[in-house]
């Protein structure tokens, strides 16, 4: 005789507040813009109008050229965060993990400072410091004897993009320092010891030993790298304003997202293009998401010890 | 005696990086505080000098206080992220005690589809969520940024929550059903206190960029009297961008809370990402 044991409730209890929030706000807009990304406004009636948005904004040279050039320009500023952010962090980390540093916690404290100021301060304190009116950049400069390399920066079509990625590399290298930090103390002593016994040592116990049990948290630094820059705004927006200029030389998706959903001086909002950005927006997170879930991570070799 | 040597050429190697690194993630911010308290005149002569009885001037701070609704401002932004972190950690424990706890149809289906969230932003499906707002009457109100805080919020919570949850006894929890608890005074009384540091964390984790955030005040709730202080210093140096003074104080203003917070609750902070990434 088996009793059918009661419905339990309290599970359900449990779990209505956090998934009805997150359906109604999160999920259920995200499909939603997916959706109106497949409609548009045809003489005052929202008409279903399948891909033609998309023909527009890849089709379109005004639209698509707009387009290319926030894709490269976030191309870019993705590549100077892989190249510049992720090896000052590992750098840092691995100086941290040295055993019998003192002030330790200091360095890790400060250097974490400016990732949790926000990009309003970020943007707007570099903007002063590169200021060419204010002069405290080329004012050190010129007490090293280079005045002649500066430059105004951010204003130039040529070194703006650069610059702010730099910025932001300089606002976020403390969280891969950090998880790196994390995974190198994680390492047992036992191995290293084993290394050390070997004459493995400095360096090359650094690039034979370290680096490979620390690949794994490279890994999830690149990905949330990836996810964040292909979703960043603010700071443009702050340093830049919603034209990203000079003439659009800084403009990135979530920039070109913002101007064409919202509108902007004399553009007017469209939701319908700016839904198909952010479906495009999607697509690619979605992409670098799952080649780091399907290709990347199923590769790297994990060590349990 | 060589290796003696060479260890501590290397230390002093790592001290001397580490203190360059230092100086440059800390300079900017010392330039700005240090010119806040100087007159105008010493602000361009002198930018990295620290303030003398004769270059003091607060004239900067009495621009911002007076001109500007900072204090509303401040207060928004403090209302915002005490009732989203209240709410994440709330409704994020809750779940995460459902997903850890009880075996059930779907348990791991529902697992992922609340993981969701921790890798596709939010900001996707803004266009949306303002209409959903505009629909529902939320625009410029705080409740909509809450809403949104707590949603953006909620998938790390309980991804981070329902690992520690895993740790906490069964012999604990079942001692409580025997004596005849219900399964919701199990959770409040025995096992949300056992998982204070992991709380702790999430705190972290979701004030952060709840306090930091530009984009959705920018577009949920940019009236005057729902600006958050990131809005409203954004704002604010947009107009008097002119007048460094005000500039500077403003800017100085919006570091201090967020600093004073940060160096509570760095411990915390960092015993977070350790453990979450050593895992």
């Amino acid at each position: 005789m088996t009793e059918r044991r009661p419905f339990r409730w309290h599970i359900v209890v449990f779990l209505a507040p956090a998934v009805l929030v997150y359906t109604a706000i999160m999920i259920i807009p995200l499909f939603q813009t997916l959706n109106l990304a497949l409609f548009n406004r045809i003489e005052d009636a929202t008409r279903f109008v399948g891909l033609e948005n998309f023909r527009t904004l890849f089709g379109d040279p005004r639209w698509s050229a707009s387009f290319w050039n926030a894709l490269a320009n976030n191309a870019w500023f993705f590549l100077i965060h892989m190249l510049v952010q992720n090896p000052v962090g590992v750098m840092l980390a691995a100086l941290l993990s040295s055993p019998r540093l003192r002030g330790a916690a200091f360095y890790r404290t400060a250097i974490f400072i400016p990732t949790i100021l926000s990009f309003v301060i970020v943007g707007f304190v570099w903007k002063l410091i590169l200021s060419p009116i204010w002069g405290i950049a080329p004012g050190m400069l010129a007490s090293v004897g280079l005045k002649s390399l500066f430059a105004p920066w951010l204003g130039q079509e040529a070194t703006a993009l650069t610059t702010l990625a730099l910025i932001s590399v300089w606002q976020f290298v403390g969280i891969p320092m950090m998880l790196i930090y994390a995974a190198l103390l994680a390492i047992p002593d036992e191995v290293i010891e084993a290394a050390e016994m070997d004459g493995i040592t400095g360096w090359s116990q650094f690039w034979k030993i370290k680096l490979p049990l620390i690949l794994p948290a490279i890994g999830i630094i690149s990905i949330l790298t990836f996810v964040g820059n292909f979703n960043a705004f603010d700071l443009i927006y702050v340093a830049q304003g919603a034209l990203a200029g000079p003439n659009f030389a800084t403009d990135i998706l979530g920039t070109f997202l913002y101007r064409t959903f919202f509108g902007f001086q004399l553009q007017l909002g469209d939701p319908h293009m700016g839904a198909a950005i952010a479906t495009a927006m999607f697509l690619i997170i979605l992409a670098g998401v799952s080649v780091y879930l399907f290709v990347i991570q199923t590769r790297l070799r994990r060590y349990s010890f | 005696m060589a290796t003696a040597r060479s260890s501590a050429g290397r230390t002093a190697a790592a001290h001397g990086i580490l203190i360059l690194y230092t100086v440059i993630a800390l300079f900017p911010v010392f330039v700005i505080v240090v010119n806040a308290f100087k007159s105008r005149r010493a602000i361009f002569a002198e930018p990295l000098a620290l303030p003398t009885p004769e270059t003091w001037d607060l004239v900067g701070f009495r621009t911002v206080l007076g001109q500007g609704d900072f204090l509303l401002y401040f207060q928004n932004s403090l209302v915002v992220t005490v009732a989203s972190l209240f709410f994440v950690l709330l409704f994020g424990a809750m779940a995460a005690f459902a997903l850890s706890e009880y075996r059930f149809r779907g348990n791991l289906m529902m697992g992922l589809y609340l993981a969701l969230g921790i890798m596709i932003p939010i900001r996707l499906g803004t266009v949306a969520i303002l209409q959903l707002m505009v629909a529902s009457g939320l625009v410029n109100t705080l409740t909509a940024l809450i809403l949104v805080y707590v949603a953006q919020g909620l998938p790390l919570a309980v991804f981070i929550l329902s690992e520690f949850m895993k740790g906490v006894s069964a012999d604990l929890k079942n001692a409580g059903r025997i004596d005849g608890l219900s399964e919701y005074r199990i959770f409040f009384t025995l096992v949300l206190p056992l998982v204070r540091p992991a709380m702790a964390t999430v705190a972290v984790f979701t004030m952060i960029p709840t306090w930091n955030d530009l984009w959705f005040p920018l577009i949920l709730a940019p009236a005057e009297a729902t600006k958050t202080i990131t809005l409203g210093t954004q704002v604010f140096i947009g107009q008097f961008v002119t007048n460094w003074n005000a500039v500077l104080a403003s800017l100085s203003l919006a570091i201090l809370p967020v600093l004073v917070l940060y160096l509570i609750f760095s411990r915390q902070l960092i015993r977070g990402i350790t453990a979450g990434a050593v895992k």
